[in-house]
């Protein structure tokens, strides 16, 4: 723990940067993932076949392999620069995580009763506004626990940026290693500390949340 | 699909039917104009010149058979499975044995077990497998295997727990009535209802596992994403966009046959779980969404035992 201590400016950047990792990204999947969630029960047949497409393939696929796709494939075939390091993390995390959320959303909005919808279409509102007024508000509730779920496994993915060129926690437990190699225990055991910081709250809320919920219900 | 979308709009009358229609005329050039944009950058940038020759007419000495048997399927393809092999049993065994101590009358034996699934579940695979690798001194294998072992572990227990906890309470009262002592209850009566209500979300868990394996390549073992980026080093860097496609295409065949297999029991079981009395709560079969938890990383295994 010694050199954690002796080096705490450096793991104070690295816990900032998995932070900005975890809130940046988040927000943005949360935004597209939403989107891709009305996309997949739109009536619209093209934006349905998106979604299905979207989702089988970033499912399907490790967030290793986006990145290694962003850094190859990205210029040469859709002529996109994106800069290594936070960028590419963020962009790669957000398509990541949308997947998820897309599908958690779309399960909530089932989990809503079929009499909601019916009664909004019943008096005369429109697809956007039995979705937007309605239905979303309500998948929203029973959506909060498995959602929070998908963000814990979000903030631990951002450990992948790591071997992107991103200086974030698990970075800096790799380096601080490097250089201290007797207190090699000590550091991971630290930086582990760190991430549960993050995560062991979440992961309170969300069991708090849920019963919650269960009892509303 | 079509059942929950008649839900959210009507059958559309002639006039939403014209706009449905140009909607869906818009979006399917937006779309066929998307591909084409990204097939005319990847033409011009040369992409589909003669470096895709690699895959079958390598040159360098080497052969369409060096390169797809000897490099991408048992280097890379076996390099993905191995860990996954290894994996499973050990997980299995793990997991058993934490669920068993979760559900002891003894706290001494319930807060440990709790305990361990709470950290394993919060920290990064990865920032496991590079503690295997640099402190244990493990070889880079079981540095991935102790990492997904750890992790999976610690889920698969949380899996099973939330299966236990939405058998109808009336199992276990049985069990204990005709004389079972509360092991032999949990291993011949819960156990058994709970993995197999649990099975799609066990099964998703695979493709979880199959896609941490990546993880390896930022560690330093050798799997499948090793073998795009070093087939292009030996072979020169145009071919590093073949390589990659065909990583990329050989990972998410996988995962998708394997998410596919969860969804098709998981469908076969809300059709039989009607017979098989009690092991629905409310209208809804109990269990995770099969979709969702296919998320994986645990997401929704939590929630199993609830019923919203």
């Amino acid at each position: 723990m010694g050199a954690l201590i002796d080096n705490a400016d450096l793991v104070w950047g690295a816990f900032k940067m998995t932070l900005w990792l975890s809130v940046s990204a988040g927000v943005l999947s949360f935004i597209w993932g939403v989107m891709l969630a009305a996309f997949r029960v739109s009536p619209i047949g093209p934006l349905r076949t998106f979604g299905t497409v979207y989702i089988n393939v970033f499912r399907n696929s490790p967030l290793t392999l986006l990145f290694l796709v962003l850094l190859n494939l990205a210029v040469p075939v859709f002529g996109l620069h994106v800069a290594l390091g936070a960028p590419m993390a963020i962009l790669a995390l957000t398509l990541y995580t949308s997947s998820f959320v897309c599908e958690v959303m779309r399960s909530g909005i089932n989990s809503v009763g079929a009499g909601q919808a019916e009664a909004a279409r019943a008096i005369g509102l429109s697809f956007f506004q039995t979705l937007g007024q309605v239905i979303l508000p309500q998948a929203f509730r029973s959506v909060i626990p498995p959602l929070i779920n998908v963000y814990i496994a979000h903030v631990k993915n951002t450990s992948v940026a790591a071997g992107f060129a991103v200086f974030e926690l698990t970075a800096s437990a790799n380096r601080l290693a490097n250089f201290n190699s007797s207190e090699i225990v000590g550091i991971f055991f630290g930086v582990g500390l760190l991430y549960l910081l993050i995560t062991l709250p979440m992961g309170i809320a969300s069991q708090r949340v849920e019963r919650r919920v269960a009892i509303a219900r | 699909m079509s059942a929950e979308q008649s839900i959210l709009y009507d059958v559309p009358g002639p006039k939403a039917k014209t706009r449905d229609r140009i909607f869906t005329v818009v979006f399917t050039l937006v779309f066929v104009g998307l591909v084409a944009w990204a097939g005319y950058t990847a033409y011009s940038n040369g992409i589909f010149d003669d470096r895709w020759t690699v895959l079958w007419d390598p040159g360098k000495g080497q052969t369409g058979y060096d390169v797809w048997v000897t490099s991408i399927l048992i280097s890379g393809v076996w390099g993905t499975l191995k860990p996954v092999f290894i994996t499973i049993p050990l997980v299995v065994v793990l997991a058993l044995v934490i669920t068993i101590l979760r559900q002891s009358p003894y706290w001494i034996a319930r807060v440990p077990a709790r305990v361990i699934t709470e950290i394993f579940r919060g920290i990064p695979v990865l920032l496991i497998m590079l503690f295997g690798v640099l402190a244990l001194h493990l070889e880079f294998l079981w540095g991935v295997v102790l990492g997904l072992v750890v992790y999976n572990m610690a889920v698969v227990a949380e899996i099973l727990r939330a299966g236990i906890a939405a058998l109808p309470s009336g199992q276990k009262e049985a069990g204990l009535s005709i004389g079972l002592s509360p092991l032999q209850t949990l291993l011949r009566i819960q156990l058994p209802q709970a993995i197999r209500i649990m099975l799609p979300a066990l099964i998703s868990q695979i493709v979880v596992l199959l896609k941490d394996t990546s993880l390896g390549f930022i560690v330093g073992y050798s799997e499948l994403l090793k073998v795009g980026k070093d087939n292009p080093n030996f072979f020169g860097a145009s071919t590093k966009v073949v390589f990659i496609a065909v990583v990329f295409v050989i990972y998410v065949a996988i995962n998708m046959s394997v998410s596919r297999l969860a969804t098709y029991i998981e469908g076969r079981m809300r059709t039989k779980s009607k017979a098989v009395a009690g092991l629905k709560v409310g209208d809804k079969p109990v269990g995770p969404d099969g979709g969702v938890t296919a998320a994986g990383i645990g997401a929704n295994t939590r929630t199993g035992d609830s019923t919203w």
